[in-house]
């Protein structure tokens, strides 16, 4: 398996992993029929995440690219969070194989669903701020 | 749990995908190397010296199968034996009777599969029989199937993955009845189950080395005499010219020692692995939300093929690997594909049960300590990866329901 070390090191030890309890948003993204589910949990305070949990069901990439994903908005402003992309996982993990990329940009999308979510949650439109979400079909299951 | 990999029995649990050269075929195999390193198309003493063990692996390997030493062709491979073995004889009953049509099974082989469908672009249709949920073809069915315009007739003998046995001496007799030639892959089951071409009425097997102690790189043909099959490789005069090529004198005369070993020990091999087996089988089984993929009983003795609901099988295998486990899945993730196993959905899976698929398959150095040892490390990982899973969540409070594959 072509993974690099530190996507074996966030699937084997995976961060920020579990259900949260009292979170502000939780957004799913990824069907079961593609082999691979991301749930994130969001708990934001002011504009920041102060905290941040998953849960995946999928491949070693699926896991270590939620793990990192984690630890790269757990604190960040909501704005700054919005802004990662899953090409800034990839690097952050040392790069996936290519039949592993949407792995990533499920990661991706995971964040804008648990955003979108708060946003809701608070009365407020998402779309305008964190934009359209694709349906799996167009993010996991078009390689 | 850490991600290093020392410190844990090593269990190899993948003898479906190939085995370890056994030292008594590597000891067969070394002096074509050094000493009798001739070709055997060679005139001079050298080149004889050689020429003899290739005839005495070709009787060999045809006393194995109850077939005649002139009706055995070496190969480089299961799946050029597969590929000779349909092309070959699909196109000469073209050719001769203008027949194209093909019957094989929904859950064969790649080296089957696509070998067939690269047939079906080139004009002959090909049906693809049902393998029901256990895993085996219905010899009714077959012969439903069969029309005026059938060509051949290919079944594997017991399936690489979920290691269900067909009824290879029903199928043969069918297709003996309606004059049709018939192929089986038995790649799987050279070892496991008692093989004679002539009872059973195989026309055409095919066979690899790499399965039962031998090397890589070395399979065969069986071809009944008389059978019509155009040439697969053209070359030399080699194979009685029906395969060009220098012979692989040495993979040649360690398969012919593996398959003697294989053969001669079938019964043994059964009454050992198959308590093996279905102890790990008992001990899987009691993992909620898990079942056994295929037919316990028309199984090989040393196959366990399982999925579990709410987990993916790539992520299972990596954490076997670092507890020293070797397995294999029928995942999409493990496949570079995004579809699982065409096996896993021949048998009526759906792609969320099957992607939570696990193969384990033992041979001849395994023993009871690693089948513990399995049933030790596989429900602590299936749980860990359940723990993070939302779709096991989504099971646990009914919001999917898969009961109907348990």
């Amino acid at each position: 398996m072509a993974y690099s070390e530190k996507v074996m090191d966030h699937f084997a030890n995976p961060r920020n992993v579990g259900e949260m309890e009292n979170f502000s948003g939780v957004g799913e993204v990824g069907n079961p029929k593609c082999g691979d589910i991301m749930r994130m949990y969001i708990k934001v305070e002011g504009e920041t995440i102060t905290d941040v949990s998953f849960m995946t069901f999928g491949c070693g990439a699926a896991i270590a690219t939620s793990s990192m994903a984690t630890e790269l908005i757990k604190g960040k402003p909501i704005s700054e969070a919005l802004k990662l992309t899953n090409k800034a996982v990839m690097e952050a993990l040392d790069g996936l194989p290519p039949v592993k990329v949407h792995c990533s940009v499920l990661a991706e999308q995971a964040i804008k669903a648990a955003v979108s979510d708060y946003y809701r949650r608070q009365g407020i439109d998402p779309t305008p701020i964190v934009g359209e979400l694709p349906e799996c079909e167009e993010c996991a299951c078009s390689m | 749990m850490d991600g290093s990999q020392s410190n844990f029995r090593k269990v190899y649990a993948d003898n479906a995908a190939t085995t370890a050269v056994s030292p008594e075929v590597l000891g067969a195999m070394l002096p074509f190397y050094k000493e009798i390193y001739g070709n055997p198309s060679s005139l001079y003493a050298l080149g004889q010296e050689a020429k003899a063990p290739l005839e005495e692996a070709r009787a060999t390997v045809a006393a194995c199968l109850g077939a005649k030493p002139n009706e055995i062709y070496f190969t480089s491979c299961g799946t050029e034996s597969d590929n000779w073995a349909i092309k070959g004889c699909a196109r000469a009953q073209q050719k001769r009777s203008g027949k194209n049509h093909i019957i094989t099974s929904a859950f064969e082989h790649h080296a089957v599969l696509h070998t067939c469908q690269a047939l079906e672009r080139e004009g002959f249709t090909v049906t693809y029989l049902d393998v029901h949920s256990n895993g085996i073809v219905d010899p009714k069915e077959l012969e439903a199937a069969i029309t005026d315009q059938t060509a051949l007739v290919t079944i594997m003998y017991a399936n690489n993955e979920i290691g269900t046995i067909q009824p290879i001496a029903e199928i043969g007799e069918v297709c003996k009845r309606h004059n049709i030639p018939f192929h089986t892959d038995a790649v799987q089951a050279i070892g496991n189950v008692h093989i004679d071409v002539k009872a059973q009425n195989i026309d055409m097997l095919s066979l690899s080395g790499h399965k039962i102690h031998a090397p890589k790189g070395v399979g065969a043909l069986y071809i009944r005499a008389g059978l019509p099959v155009q040439t697969f490789m053209d070359g030399g005069a080699q194979e009685r010219n029906k395969r060009g090529g220098t012979e692989n004198v040495a993979a040649i005369a360690g398969l012919a020692t593996a398959i003697r070993r294989a053969t001669d020990s079938i019964d043994q091999r059964v009454a050992r692995l198959t308590p093996m087996r279905d102890k790990l089988i008992e001990g899987i089984l009691k993992i909620e939300r898990s079942r056994l993929n295929g037919s316990q009983e028309h199984r090989l003795p040393g196959n366990a093929s399982f999925c579990f609901q709410g987990i993916e099988g790539e992520s299972l295998l990596l954490l076997l690997d670092m507890k020293g486990i070797s397995a294999s899945s029928g995942s999409a993730c493990t496949s570079g594909s995004l579809d699982p196993s065409h096996v896993l959905l021949s048998i009526g899976l759906p792609h969320e049960v099957a992607h939570g698929s696990l193969r384990l398959s033992f041979g001849d150095y395994n023993t009871m300590e690693d089948v513990d040892y399995i049933l030790e490390v596989v429900p602590q990982i299936i749980q860990r990866l359940r723990n993070m899973s939302p779709l096991w969540d989504a099971i646990q409070t009914g919001k999917v329901d898969y009961d109907r594959f348990m």
